[in-house]
């Protein structure tokens, strides 16, 4: 079981890397996020400046602007991983293997949790420069990382979902964007409703959750929705392809 | 003695939506067979072929393979099965030697073995020197025989090929029917084709499908004993006579001139009117110079089976 997950999670970080989209995306990332970092540091070295701390300003900050860009970005990781499978007709290999759909499935949602990670490491290098200079809250950093990898988690589940649905990528791209958007702006729409539709939309929004975690508060309903929605997706991704094989 | 049997499809019945693909299917393949599988275009043979390696699931029917079933055991029954797709399941950004690697250990080869496992399917495949080319570069004749070399990587038991020749120059084809041949030793191998001469150069048996349903199963030796007579011929004549003449020949059925010297004849049932053909063109001066048996006797039966069916329900359905 363990073997096969990572034989396909193994398999799909070595693809990715051998096309250039995950080397540009790993750079325009690095260089968007620095960007924003160097402004956050040097908005908070302003002498007028009365912000509450270091690590809320720029580390929180910097984390709070990843979580948009992988928004844009996630969904360009996530829209080949099945169908290009179905495309290459590579998913006739895999079915006609010993290996379950569920390995399947599970094995494509850790090679590219393994990318973000990777993708994390690289920007964390950042903020990590300033403990150099500097006292910084670990505690919240900590939070905050958490917080990031659960994001990128649910992205990566509701993109393996849209992939499995369609054969063409850039339908999963645009699809998933449009569903990761409306799911980080739902909150918005619950602020002309009834008390209880607002509560409901705000609950649903993955950056509520996101911003607390962000802001030092583990609070582990937070941590639960994440693993919630993740798992939600997973088990649709596989019961779709199981549909696949049985009616499509 | 009866060799184990290492296929068992049973009353397999498949549809798309309201679209019938396969209707109650049932054959059995032994070890050491090779079973050819005829049958129009969307006749039903890559469903077939999908459902017995797991990749399509059957409305109806079971397949066991080696004594698996393949839906209550999938595991077990897939590791004895080396499939090849219509169109070779490829990533082309890998090389040869990493797309084979993680084929062998797809289907759970063990580490000690795979170097060894993927040189050898290598070297039946012919590959041995692109080892080290990416996939996207290779031409489709190397393509295929990647493909081949993944289906037969773990030498399995079972080795189903959709079309393997499809896309082969005429010497890789024969190379590729040695290796089935080969294979077929201790093996049981389900193959494809649009060829009838590779079913016949190569096959213990012969299925034809057609509209879903089987209908033919039978050893190729059977099938060839039973029309020993070819129902036509081929002949090149110089000074072709007057159609006429030719028609005045006993057992001749019918005649028609393909071109300006070709002439095909079409003998009446079980009379081989060859021998007295060659006799009267030698003695009127014909100038025979060509003389070439018409249909095989295969293609005879595929013809009747599948083409002749056609007409009847296409003539059903403008009654209707």
């Amino acid at each position: 079981m363990i073997s096969n997950v990572t034989l396909i999670a193994a398999n799909e970080i070595q693809r990715l890397f051998k096309s250039p989209l995950a080397w540009i995306i790993l750079a325009v990332v690095q260089f968007l996020l620095a960007i924003f970092f160097y402004l956050l540091l040097s908005q908070y070295m302003q002498p007028s400046s009365s912000a509450p701390g270091l690590t809320e300003v720029v580390i929180s900050g910097m984390y709070q602007i990843a979580g948009v860009v992988m928004l844009l970005v996630s969904p360009l990781l996530t829209m080949r991983l099945i169908t290009e499978e179905r495309r290459l007709g590579t998913i006739k290999l895999l079915f006609s293997s010993p290996i379950s759909i569920t390995e399947l499935v599970l094995g494509k949602y850790v090679g590219i949790m393994f990318f973000y990670c990777l993708m994390l490491l690289m920007i964390s290098l950042m903020p990590a420069s300033l403990l150099f200079g500097t006292q910084l809250d670990l505690g919240q950093i900590a939070s905050g990382l958490i917080g990031v990898l659960l994001l990128m988690s649910s992205f990566a589940s509701i993109g393996l979902f849209i992939s499995s649905l369609t054969d063409s990528p850039a339908i999963a791209a645009i699809s998933t964007f449009g569903v990761l958007f409306l799911l980080w702006i739902i909150n918005i729409a619950g602020t002309n409703a009834s008390e209880g539709m607002a509560a409901l939309f705000s609950y649903l929004s993955l950056l509520k959750h996101y911003n607390s975690l962000l802001n030092g508060v583990f609070n582990s309903a937070d941590v639960l929705f994440y693993v919630l929605v993740s798992t939600f997706f997973i088990v649709l991704s596989i019961w779709r392809l199981d549909a696949e094989r049985t009616y499509g | 003695m009866e060799s184990e049997i290492l296929i068992s499809v049973q009353e397999l019945s498949r549809f798309y939506g309201q679209q019938r693909a396969i209707e109650n299917v049932s054959f059995n393949v032994h070890r050491g067979e090779i079973l050819g599988f005829l049958g129009p275009n969307g006749a039903g043979k890559s469903t077939t072929m999908q459902i017995i390696c797991g990749v399509v699931a059957a409305n109806h029917g079971s397949v066991s393979i080696a004594g698996h079933d393949i839906n209550e055991a999938p595991r077990r029954a897939k590791q004895h099965i080396g499939f090849l797709p219509e169109h070779p399941p490829l990533y082309n950004d890998l090389t040869v030697d990493e797309y084979l690697k993680y084929a062998a250990k797809l289907r759970g080869l063990k580490k000690e073995t795979i170097d060894e496992a993927i040189s050898i399917s290598k070297q039946r495949c012919g590959l041995e020197n692109t080892g080290s080319r990416l996939i996207q570069n290779l031409s489709k004749g190397y393509k295929q025989r990647v493909g081949i070399a993944q289906a037969i990587v773990h030498s399995p038991s079972v080795i189903i090929l959709d079309e393997p020749t499809s896309g082969l120059d005429p010497i890789q084809i024969r190379e590729i029917r040695e290796l089935m041949r080969e294979l077929g030793e201790d093996h049981s191998i389900i193959l494809s084709t649009h060829i009838l001469s590779e079913v016949q150069n190569l096959c213990d048996r012969v299925l034809i499908i057609n509209q879903g349903s089987i209908v033919l199963d039978q050893p190729l030796n059977q099938l060839q004993n039973n029309s020993a007579t070819p129902d036509n011929i081929e002949i090149g004549l110089r000074k072709p006579p007057a159609l006429e003449a030719l028609l005045g020949i006993e057992g001749v059925a019918s005649v028609e001139s393909i071109n300006e010297d070709t002439i095909r004849i079409n003998f009446n049932a079980d009379a081989d009117a060859t021998d007295k053909i060659v006799e009267k063109a030698a003695a009127e001066q014909w100038g025979l110079f060509k003389l070439n048996p018409g249909d095989t006797s295969l293609e005879a039966v595929f013809m009747r089976l599948t083409y002749g069916d056609g007409e009847q329900s296409e003539e059903k359905e403008n009654a209707a």
